[in-house]
Parts: structure tokens; sequence; C-alpha cells
């Protein structure tokens, strides 16, 4: 027990448990997950389910920090995605095929893992901040997406299509599913392989990093390609859940849900040491807080407000400084080290 | 950026000026230069394809529809200075809209509304500032949280638009003035007021000298003795300040307070003063050259409503087509003069 209050998921794991006690009260049903039709229903798979796009950003979201770096278009390629693959779907005559759906999901995939070569080429070779790399493509991002569905809403109908967001498997909503998988690839390829090393290696000191071989330049390309290949499958869902492509609502500000996930997670958003598990609980925290709010009565819209207070605690319980003033009330000389912005 | 002291050189070997140097400007004038060519490129480009697009009338209406981002621009343009970012403006725009419309509505005097407004800002910026200054956290998550508390509060107020019916502000919105056959909003006045104030204190205050300095190098900043805590927060401060102004001018250009305007507003912000040829790592850039990248993103929705046949998302793409073209220069610049 000890050791679990020390470590770093602990604040992250309390802050989820407290959130679901809180629902409980208003809910007294709240835990209860029934079987229809072979599938699991109640209110804690509809968080697992709702949560699937952030959690699936926000794993790629964790690598790009660890580097060092950060990926502010994973929004706008969600958007394009979906996008891609409901225009393809739309204009051809057999819309409602499954093998139509695999081809546009298919193509969407293929076409954000594109946009992610692009943004980790502005970052890894040319050298520009990750920050102002990305909003290029945030900025230009929405735009491309209504190019591709002529500023219309487009709608599909293809029942493959919608089983990404909507379909069971085994009982469990595919959306999840996807996002686990994904989850435990990531996982084994960083923590079972010397990547995950590698990566915080970078996140830690590019320059020292490459003197001692590591290829600082190649593992930062790959994780915005893989941020991007995330954001790509999100996309899908996002798209799949209203069987449309919403070029402008579509992930919206999902990127921000997505760092905030990570920060909650305990990921320092300077680079270096990252925690995936942490990034799975930040972003079921973000849905379950979402949750949270209607049930307390309180409109749904002052979300962003709760989110605001989250971020400043998450951020205090961070920051070392804030932790030394916290912790010892006595006056500690309040030197300013050169901050990497 | 390091100053090399010249040794002092015998009047002999002194040479004058060369006169071939011509009109070479300093190198750091050069993204500005590029950005106002630009801009003229565009204007000229314009004028030769649609009818109309020629008049001054035009380049004063895309003044008088982007007063308020210009204002914003010019409080993002200190925060880049120093080397941090602030994503709440676009939030604090709304939030002030919103505040100026309710209190309005509820019987409140417009100047104490906007003083209660400007104070609100300036506070915000404040807490937002002594938060990254003191506890390090990086500026970039402080003013996401900024951002969100912002928009929280603008639901709490309400969820519903609120016109504003205020005399002193529909005679300011509807107010126009004439210069020879144009026209001008008292709105454009206040931006360029707030432009001109904030290069004279950049460029002829101890405070402005501060920033470009902790751009530069906030360790050397500190060891040279000056008051880096007092220049980062300030720019926060002064941020916030803007935002509120520039929230009081959207409130004005569209008579009302809405909790979804704004969305975004922080994304042109920051396009404007990186195409104004600021450098985002902070340090080089000028407010004129952010005026002007207002401007230049004005001229792209001209562009685009002079044409009619070209969809809206055209803005988007263009814009961030520019930046990459900007960011690219800058790219080439910092990579030269290191």
């Amino acid at each position: 027990m000890r050791s679990f209050t020390k470590s770093n998921l602990f604040w992250p794991v309390l802050g989820l448990v407290l959130l679901l006690l809180l629902n409980l009260t208003k809910t007294p049903d709240f835990f209860s997950i029934r079987v229809q039709d072979g599938h699991l229903y109640g209110s804690l798979i509809d968080i697992l389910r709702n949560s699937a796009p952030t959690l699936l950003i926000a794993l790629g979201m964790t690598l790009v920090i660890a580097t060092r770096g950060i990926d502010l278009s994973v929004g706008a390629v969600a958007a394009i995605s979906g996008a891609v693959a409901c225009t393809y779907m739309a204009g051809s005559p057999d819309e409602s095929t499954a093998g139509r759906a695999i081809v546009a999901m298919t193509m969407a995939v293929a076409v954000a893992v594109l946009l992610g070569v692009w943004n980790g080429f502005l970052v890894s070779v040319l050298g520009i901040q990750p920050i102002i790399a990305t909003l290029v493509l945030m900025t230009a991002g929405r735009g491309l997406a209504m190019l591709i569905t002529d500023g219309q809403i487009t709608t599909v109908n293809n029942s493959l299509f919608s089983k990404v967001s909507t379909g069971f498997v085994l009982g469990l909503p595919i959306a999840i599913l996807i996002a686990l998988a994904v989850f435990a690839i990531t996982a084994v390829l960083t923590r079972r392989t010397a990547l995950g090393m590698l990566i915080e290696a970078v996140g830690i000191n590019p320059e020292a990093s490459r003197l001692a071989g590591v290829r600082a330049r190649t593992i930062t390309w790959i994780v915005y390609v893989f941020v991007a290949f995330c954001a790509g499958i999100a996309g899908l869902m996002i798209a799949s859940n209203t069987n449309a492509a919403d070029a402008n609502a579509a992930g919206l500000f999902i990127e921000l849900d997505a760092i905030l996930a990570v920060v909650i997670g305990g990921t320092s958003l300077a680079g270096g040491r990252f925690s995936l598990t942490g990034t799975l609980i930040g972003a079921m925290f973000i849905q379950t807080l979402a949750t949270t709010i209607p049930t307390m009565g309180i409109p749904a819209e002052t979300n962003y407000l709760f989110k605001a207070v989250v971020v400043i605690v998450v951020c205090l319980l961070q920051s070392p400084k804030a932790r030394a003033v916290l912790a010892v009330r006595r006056p500690t000389p309040l030197l300013t080290k050169g901050s990497a912005a | 950026m390091t100053t090399v002291i010249a040794p002092p050189e015998s009047p002999a070997n002194s040479p004058a000026p060369r006169p071939s140097r011509g009109f070479t400007f300093p190198a750091r004038f050069l993204p500005v230069i590029a950005t106002v060519v630009l801009f003229f490129a565009m204007f000229g480009a314009g004028s030769i394809r649609y009818e109309g697009f020629s008049s001054p009338q035009t380049i004063l209406s895309v003044l008088v529809d982007n007063s308020f981002l210009i204002v914003l621009a010019v409080g993002m343009t200190f925060v880049i200075l120093t080397g941090g970012i602030d994503l709440s403006v676009g939030s604090v725009v709304a939030l002030s809209a919103m505040i100026a419309a309710s209190a309005l509505r509820s019987g409140w005097s417009a100047p104490l509304v906007v003083v209660a407004v400007l104070l609100t800002g300036s506070v915000l910026g404040l807490l937002m500032g002594l938060v990254i200054h003191y506890f390090e956290i990086q500026p970039f998550i402080v003013t996401l949280a900024g951002m969100f508390l912002a928009r929280g509060l603008c639901y709490v107020i309400s969820v519903d638009s609120i016109p504003i019916k205020n005399e002193t502000f529909t005679s300011f919105a509807s107010g126009t003035i004439e210069i020879g056959d144009y026209f001008i909003t008292p709105s454009v006045i206040v931006a360029l007021v707030v432009l001109v104030i904030a290069a004279i204190v950049l460029h002829m205050t101890r405070f402005g000298r501060t920033v470009y300095a902790v751009g530069g190098s906030e360790q050397s900043a500190l060891l040279m003795g000056l008051a880096v805590a007092r220049t980062k927060i300030g720019v926060y401060v002064i941020s916030g300040f803007c935002s509120a102004l520039a929230g009081l001018l959207y409130a004005i250009y569209t008579l009302s307070g809405y909790s979804l305007t704004a969305v975004g507003m922080e994304l042109d912000a920051i396009a404007a003063v990186v195409i104004g040829g600021t450098l985002l790592t902070g340090g080089s850039g000028f407010v004129l050259g952010s005026a002007v990248g207002v401007l230049v993103l004005g001229l792209i929705q001209s562009f685009i409503s002079f044409d009619g046949t070209l969809s809206s998302w055209w803005t988007k793409i263009t814009i961030g087509v520019l930046l990459l073209v900007f960011v690219l220069i800058q790219r080439l610049f910092t990579r030269r003069t290191v």
C-alpha cells in the first residue's frame, strides 16, 4: 500500500475512484452492468465506449509528449480521416457493402498516416518547434476536411462502418476493444523493447541521445506518424458514431482533451518519462467527469470550468516548486531556471 | 542573442559607413519587411483580379473587421516575445463580451462595465503569470487551464446569446469616422492607439527592453539583474488586458455576448504574430509586424468575399499555408544567425 501511495498513478486513480463514487451517490445503480442481447450495457460501459477516441489519441500523444513535443493537429487529422472515409463511401454505388467500408477506412487511415509523416518531417527534419509545426495542420486541416466533404455533412449508410463505434464483440463495444488493443500493442512495443527507453532518452536530451547513438530524428518522426495513425482511427470512430463526417465539429478540442489526459496521467509536458497506464486512467477520468457533471444536475456546458480546476490541481501536484512551497512553509529562494518553453 | 563589443579602434582605422551599403536593413527587420511585401503583393493581385478591390476602403474595411484581432495580436506579441504563449485569449474575448453584455443588461453604466471587464481580463492574466513564473509550469498548460476556465465562466453567466442594447455601446458601434471619401470606425482608432502604445512600451521603456532580453535568454537576463519575474508576469497581464479590450471591441462589433463566440481566435492571433515575423522562441519581433499579420489574414477574407466562387474553407487552408511559409522563412533565418 505504501508503495502504491508513492506511485505516480496514485493521484489519478484516486481522482477517478472519487468521481465514480460521486456518481454512485446520485445514481445508485451507476455500477450495475446488465447483459442484454449478449451485450453489456451500463454507465461504466458507456464511459468506456465514449472515451475510446480520446484514449486512442492520448496514447499517441503520450509518446509525442515524451519526446518533448506536442501535436495540436490531431483533431484536424481525425476530421480529415472521417471526411475521407465518408466521402469515399458516399460517392460510390455500392455504398453499404463491407468491402467498400474496408477500403474507405484503409484509405482514411493511410491519409492520416501521411499527414503524420508530414508533421514528423517538419519537426524532426526541418527542426521546427512542434507546437508551431502542428499548428499549420491544425489550421489548414479543418479547411482540407471541408474541401474533401465540399462543406457538407456527408452521411453514409454502411452497417460495417457504423459498427466501428456502435458494434459489440464478445459483449464489449468494438470501439473500446480497438483502443485497448492499440494500448496493449503500444505498451508491449515500448516496454518490452528498447523503444520506450529510446523515446524517453530523446525527450530528456535529444542532443545527448543522438551523440549516444540513438537515432533521435527517426524516433521523433515515428511518434508523429503514430499519433496521426491513432487520430485517423479515432476520426473513423467519431464519424461512425453519427454515420456522418462533420468537418467542422468532428474531433473539435480533442487535442486538448488528449493532452489533458496525458498530463493527468502523470506524464510531464517537459518530456522524458511517460506512463501509458496513467494516460489510460487520464482518458477515463475526463470521460467520467463529462458524465458526472450532468448527473450532478450541473449544466453540461460548465464542464470546462471543472477541467480548468483539474488542470490547475494536476499541474500544481506535479510541479516540484509548488510541492516545495506547499509542503514546507519556509521561504524558498524562487530562483528561475532557464525554462525550455 | 550575443552582443559583440567591438574593440576600440583608432580613428585612422575606423572607416566611415560605406555608402555602397545603400538601403540594407538589419536582418531583424527582414521578416517584417517580407510580411509588408506580401501584404502589398496580395493587395496588388486582388486589384488586378477583382473590380473595386483597389480602393483604399478595402484595406480600411479589413481594419474595421479585424480591429479586435489587432489588439489581441498586440498582447500575444508581448507574450511570444518572452518565449511564452497564451492560449486563453480567445476564451477571454468571449468572457469579456459575456460580462459586458450581462452587466449592461442588469443596468450597469457603460464606463463601469468597461472598467470591470478590463480589470477581469488583467487579473486573469496576472493569475496565469504568477502560476507560470512562480510554480515553473509551462505557459502552454497554464493558459490552457485559463482557456477552459474563461470558457466555463461564460457558460456560468449564460448559455444563451445576450444582446447589447446600451446606448453608449450601440452609438460606438454605429459611429463612423470619415476620412475623405472613406470611413473607419472608432474601434479602429482604439486598435491603432493600442498598437502605438505597445510599440512605445516595447522600444522606449525599460520594461520593453527586458521583454526582449527575457525572450533572448531568461538565464542571461536574470544574471544581468533584470526584473525577470516582473516582466514575465507583466506580459501575461498585458495579454489579459488586451484580450479584455479586444472582447469589448468584439462585443461592440457584434453587439452581443455569446459563450460560443471567438472559439479558436487564439490561433488566429498566434498565426498573425507568426506571419508578422515574430519568432516563437522569443526575443525577436515587432508589434507592427503582428498588426500587418492581422491585415494579411483579413485580406484573405476579402479575397474570398470578392471572388464569390471560392469557398470559405480556403481561408483556413491559405492561413495554414502562409503559416508554413513564414515558419520556414524563420527557420532559415534563425539557422543563419546561430
